[in-house]
């Protein structure tokens, strides 16, 4: 239809270029950060007996979820080990873990600053939507252009996945806590820094939790993606299952991400909604 | 000393609010502006000043423009025109971290008529909220914030949370907030509100009894005239967003300024309204006064029409009417007693003023 074709491809490839040219030490740098703490907190988890890591899980699951969950929980994780997949686990968990801290580190600040300016929310929410509507896929390619492969770009994608409910759920908690009670802090003479730490964030704290609880949903999605670009953890079992066509294989190394992902769930979601006054209090 | 000076304040809710201000010179009414326009008048041309260690009473019927009042004194709210000053500060010229600070120095905070406690927040914590902000020690503010929940009869629910109390607990919570930071001016909005009628009374008769120790400035706003009264030294009677009509109880019920104010003033009990000094014949006629000192009924100047009854029921013959050096000004008869509680009643003297001038002059 047209005579020429709008070298949109070149351009993309150039800019990835271009930055790699001019802040390589930088991506550089944050990428040894990143490999650090993946490797470290596997390190960690590994580092005693499964039983230890099992008993902090059940114990967190006990505290926010019940008890209930926690036999569930408690479960599941000896399901994984009995399995064979406790290490795998281990990984997925530390990577999950890694790229949960970045989103908080990021997220909830661009939350707070999109509540705060209707400018800076106009501008965050196409990105925002543009973020969550692309296929997951494609973000494994920007993510080895600057990271190569391996767990790094893993959490890198995972990362830029999973921000998005962050941001938007810590924006709309912010926006909703009532007129009334910025009024009362703004009456007792409270600055902009004590009216955000003192009543925005706790008033919006279950919200703002909720999208805690959003974000590591996504981020495990992002799991077997991630391992095709070589992140390790339960999705390469997953993916070597497909390869090979070994369905039981496939399907343990399933399970366990979705024995996972309950858990986390059970945990962060109970957080959010166990703030305020502890029960039998009245 | 006037502690706020309020003059020719506007509040319009609305954008470009400044078409607003032809109508009003035009004597457009607020529903009519609101139809034409969609702005929604809430203060127009409102001017008073209240003095230090006064409690001035803002009243008027729901929609009337009292909390909109309020909230410009300490500027939550930007006033569209006029200008308020507080302790001989313009406050519509503060910047914003001038605003924060004398909010702190003046303020102290506020009672809310929608409580606006938070809800992630006990009752100690709510209620030290204001010294937390102030950066006051955390031992300090607690053992403050103990003492005034103690006050407003919330002791032994400092651990509770909002939303396991009931409205009027939560209310006294918002007071204690308030009382606790110990500012020169307190604005209370609809602050008792939301009280049972025994609780209410307690708390009006601590108010009293506050003032009568700390005379702090207060602006009241109450939609109840007997709380009004009870409470307020002087009264701002509010109607469609203008101040109708300002004074002391007797001044407005004995002149109302206009058909609004004596409506809302008729079903008053004037038996806690008057007060002697107004209801008296004065001076005393030579006879009389030797009578009524005769008798041992005796009243001070400003004495209730009430207390002057019951002195009446117990002795016969003219209530003696001394003022603080126990020289007698005036006597009240039976029959002036009566005659004062009918509508039409209106002091010998032209006005109260008058009244009061008289006495200077017997004095
Ligand atoms: N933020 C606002 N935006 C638009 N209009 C407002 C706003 N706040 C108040 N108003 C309007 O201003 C007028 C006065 O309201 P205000 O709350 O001051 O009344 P009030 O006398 O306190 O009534 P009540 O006794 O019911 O509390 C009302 O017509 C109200 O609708
Ligand atoms: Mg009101």
């Amino acid at each position: 239809m047209f005579p020429f074709r709008i070298p949109l491809r070149d351009w993309i490839a150039d800019g990835v270029d271009l930055l790699i040219e001019r802040y390589g030490v930088l991506f550089d740098g944050f990428s040894a950060v990143v490999f650090f703490m993946v490797d470290g907190l596997k390190d960690l988890f590994m580092m005693g007996h499964p039983l230890i890591l099992m008993g902090v899980f059940v114990a967190l699951t006990i505290w926010m979820a019940g008890w209930k969950a926690a036999l569930l929980a408690a479960l599941g994780l000896l399901l994984t080990e009995n399995i064979g997949l406790w290490p795998a686990f281990v990984e997925t968990l530390a990577l999950v873990l890694t790229a949960e801290v970045l989103v908080v580190v990021v997220g909830i600040p661009l939350g707070i600053l999109a509540a705060g300016s209707d400018r800076v929310d106009t501008l965050l929410r196409p990105v925002l939507d543009f973020m969550q509507t692309m296929p997951a896929f494609v973000y494994l390619i920007p993510a080895v252009m600057f990271f190569g492969l391996g767990l790094v770009p893993g959490v890198m994608a995972t990362f830029v996945f999973a921000i998005p409910p962050l941001v938007r759920l810590t924006n709309l908690g912010i926006r909703q806590v009532p007129q009334d009670l910025i009024e009362a802090a703004d009456a007792f003479g409270a600055t902009r820094t004590q009216k955000l730490l003192k009543v925005q964030i706790p008033t919006a704290l279950p919200t703002i939790m909720a999208g805690v609880n959003q974000s590591i949903m996504l981020g495990l999605s992002m799991v077997v993606i991630a391992a095709m670009i070589g992140a390790g953890g339960l999705g390469e079992d997953v993916l070597r299952g497909i390869q090979r066509i070994q369905i039981g294989q496939g399907f343990e190394a399933g399970l366990a991400v979705v024995i996972l992902a309950v858990i986390l769930d059970r945990i962060t979601a109970g957080f959010g909604e166990r703030r305020g006054p502890p029960p039998g209090t009245a | 000393m006037s502690q706020i000076v309020a003059e020719g304040l506007y509040k319009i809710f609305g954008p470009r609010p400044e078409r607003a201000f032809d109508l009003l010179d035009e004597g457009v009414s607020k529903d009519e502006i609101q139809a034409r326009t969609g702005l929604v008048v809430g203060v127009q041309d409102a001017s008073f000043t209240v003095s230090e260690g006064e409690t001035f009473v803002v009243m008027g019927l729901s929609g009337s423009g009292k909390s909109t009042l309020l909230r410009l004194l300490n500027r939550l709210l930007e006033p569209t025109r006029g200008s308020v000053q507080v302790a001989g500060v313009e406050v519509t010229d503060l910047g914003s971290r001038d605003l924060i600070q004398f909010r702190r120095d003046h303020f102290g905070g506020m009672v809310f008529q929608k409580f606006a406690i938070l809800p992630n927040r006990n009752v100690l914590d709510n209620v030290a909220f204001g010294l937390e902000l102030q950066g006051v020690e955390k031992g300090q503010r607690e053992e403050k914030a103990r003492a005034i929940i103690d006050l407003v009869g919330l002791a032994g629910h400092e651990a509770s949370y909002p939303r396991q109390l009931s409205g009027g607990m939560q209310q006294r919570v918002g007071l204690a907030r308030a009382l606790v930071v110990e500012a020169e001016i307190l604005l209370m909005d609809e602050a008792f509100s939301a009280l049972d009628p025994l609780i209410r009374h307690h708390m009006q008769d601590e108010l009293l009894g506050l003032q009568e120790r700390l005379q702090r400035t207060i602006v009241f706003v109450t939609h109840d005239l007997d709380e009004a009264f009870r409470v307020g030294d002087r009264i701002a009677i509010m109607n469609e967003g203008a101040v109708v009509q300002t004074g002391t109880a007797e001044d407005i019920v004995l002149n109302p300024a206009n058909d609004y104010v004596r409506s809302f003033v008729r079903n008053m009990d004037r038996t806690q309204v008057f007060r002697a000094r107004t209801v008296m014949e004065s001076p005393p006629g030579e006879a009389d006064g030797q009578t009524a000192a005769g008798t041992g009924a005796t009243v001070s100047l400003d004495a209730t029409l009430a207390q002057v009854i019951r002195q009446a029921a117990e002795h016969p013959g003219p209530v003696a009417v001394r003022d603080d050096e126990g020289e007698l000004v005036g006597i009240i008869r039976r029959d002036r007693i009566l005659e004062a509680m009918d509508r039409d009643f209106s002091p010998l003297a032209a006005d109260i003023e008058g009244a009061a001038a008289q006495v200077s002059t017997v004095d």
